[in-house]
């Protein structure tokens, strides 16, 4: 997707940084090293004054008011599906509001897995997936008697592709749910072919882009995935609103999850009937701020440009192998060949959570735990990794920080 | 060492740092009358506690299985220690003590000489996250007491 041997327009991170408020903080009175961004990315100034500009100057709710107020806000509102559909080249109406990528794959395995898919139909999920694209399919198949099938991963954090078609061999496969990048190991799945062996097999695809999105453009026609979910406040921009993108023949032939105002046509008694996609699977309220929100943080990744951040969290990801695999004791968890900004580790005779402790007292933010992905440390016979993820903010000085921070740490336990 | 981390000594003093890495009550018992699991949900701590009575009662010994930090293992072995020939009522009222000296970091009973033993682990007070790493045991440990298989510092 991309090659590191070209020279990209660079990234000033240094001027990045200037946009983010909260990098001025100090922690425990060190200066915050924020290596955390696959939980949760910072904000940019702009995000920030969107948000609150739109509460000060133009807010009501939206689609419903004959007012100026209202129809402001739902321009604002809609100018940000806009944004979503121009940012993953999908049609607007394929673009779904939900409250985050759990919601966005709950809202499938009700509308799609339920609606759509028949007893006796499996799902396939990989061995590397978050908590998030496993529990949705397993309620599925308690209540629908539908199959859930894994796909392994091999030692180094890789899909094993043979392994993953021959569950698709006997085509009871109605639906692959397999991530685009996974959040420990960092790897990138070879989505295209995932697609292309699923859809020979009569199967559908959604990938989860959670972290995907935020590191490499996503073009979902190229891609040609059936469904595609995302989260806002991975991508800089606020809580609360996440996205799901669906083919349009699909969505239109799904019945709705939730039922309420906003996802009607007309409701009686005795009947209601839908309104169109994608309005049909947003019932009540929407995330209106945060939908102005997350169009200003597409607007600023947009600006700086997918192939200066890859390159940067390439540079990034390289300098932090380098630098973490010669400490002594040190484990990188998952040596996948394509992967992206985020680096598992454990570290010997320290538990992750000490690991996280002490880092925390030197400003150096890092997440440490199951990472949400229980099965995935049984694969790799641990509990725990301690977890370093990168943003557009993060320099290589952090990562050297870090890294001689890591080898005190060691001598800290020895 | 490092100077670095020299005020991470409230946190990991030199008794955590031993029992944390060579636990004396680190193993399963060859025979028990109690045993119950805790687990910690949010990150992943597991204890397995084994208690056997004596003839009148008491807690005779405790052994336990963990896998966890530092901290949680320290506390572990600590509280196998202090509760050897207690009363299950007795053990109880100790952990309401040392809850709150995990918590507050202040000793609501230092007259009991098992709570000046449990006192390396006040500094976890300062860490909100990892309260639940130094009770995590001993909620097991009540749940065997009880009778109940399973506990959650939750």
């Amino acid at each position: 997707m991309m090659d590191a041997m070209i020279p990209h327009a660079a990234l000033d991170v240094a001027r990045i940084r200037e946009d983010f408020p909260i990098l001025r903080q100090t922690v425990r009175g060190k200066k915050l090293i924020y290596l955390d961004s696959a939980a949760s990315a910072q904000k940019p100034r702009v995000v920030i004054e969107a948000m609150r500009n739109a509460m000060e100057t133009q807010y009501a709710n939206v689609h419903r008011g004959l007012h100026w107020m209202s129809e402001r806000t739902t321009d604002a509102y809609e100018a940000a599906r806009d944004a979503v559909a121009a940012l993953m080249n999908a049609d607007r109406a394929e673009i779904v509001f939900t409250g985050n990528s759990t919601g966005a794959i709950n809202l499938l395995a009700h509308s799609y897995g339920r609606g759509m898919m028949r007893p006796g139909q499996a799902v396939v999920i990989s061995g590397m997936e978050h908590h998030s694209n496993i529990v949705p399919w397993q309620m599925l198949r308690d209540d629908r008697g539908i199959e859930l099938r894994v796909a392994p991963i091999t030692d180094a954090g890789e899909l094993d592709m043979a392994a993953f078609e021959a569950l698709l061999a006997d085509g009871k496969v109605g639906l692959v749910a397999i991530t685009h990048m996974s959040n420990v190991l960092g790897t990138y799945t070879p989505a295209e072919r995932i697609v292309r062996i699923a859809h020979a097999h009569g199967a559908k695809v959604l990938l989860d882009g959670s972290q995907a999105i935020v590191h490499r453009r996503v073009d979902v026609r190229a891609l040609d995935c059936d469904f595609y979910v995302w989260t806002g406040h991975k991508l800089y921009g606020p809580t609360g609103i996440g996205v799901l993108y669906g083919k349009r023949d699909l969505l239109d032939a799904m019945p709705p999850f939730m039922g309420g105002g906003e996802m009607i046509s007309s409701v009686s008694y005795e009947r209601s009937t839908w309104a169109e996609v994608p309005h049909k699977f947003e019932a009540g309220t929407p995330a209106i701020l945060e939908g102005i929100g997350l169009k200003a943080a597409i607007d600023y990744v947009q600006a700086i440009g997918y192939e200066a951040i890859a390159a940067h969290e390439q540079t990034l990801t390289d300098h932090a192998l380098a630098r973490l695999s010669p400490i002594e004791g040190l484990r990188i968890v998952g040596q996948a060949q394509d992967r992206g900004g985020v680096v598992s580790f454990t570290l010997e005779g320290a538990h992750a959570h000490d690991v996280a402790t002490l880092l925390d007292r030197q400003g150096i933010a890092v997440r440490a735990g199951h990472h949400c992905a229980e099965p995935l440390m049984r694969r790799f016979g641990i509990d725990s990794t301690a977890r370093a993820s990168f943003g557009v903010y993060t320099t290589t000085e952090e990562i050297d920080t870090l890294a001689d921070t890591l080898a005190r740490v060691r001598e800290f336990f020895a | 060492m490092s100077d670095d981390f020299a005020d991470l000594r409230d946190l990991y003093q030199e008794t955590i740092l031993d029992h944390g890495r060579h636990p004396r009550h680190g193993h399963r018992l060859a025979s028990f009358d109690a045993t119950a699991k805790g687990d910690n949900p949010m990150c992943g701590d597991r204890v397995q506690v084994f208690v056997k009575y004596a003839p009148d009662g008491a807690i005779a010994e405790t052994g336990f299985e963990a896998r966890g930090c530092a901290i949680s293992v320290a506390s572990a072995d600590l509280m196998a220690e202090v509760i050897a020939g207690r009363t299950p009522d007795d053990t109880r009222a100790l952990f309401a003590a040392f809850r709150e000296l995990a918590r507050t970091g202040a000793c609501p009973d230092c007259a009991d000489a098992a709570l000046e033993r449990l006192q390396p682990l006040a500094g976890v007070h300062e860490y909100p996250s990892r309260v639940k790493c130094a009770t995590l045991p001993w909620h097991a440990l009540i749940a065997a007491l009880d009778g109940t298989q399973e506990a959650s510092s939750e």
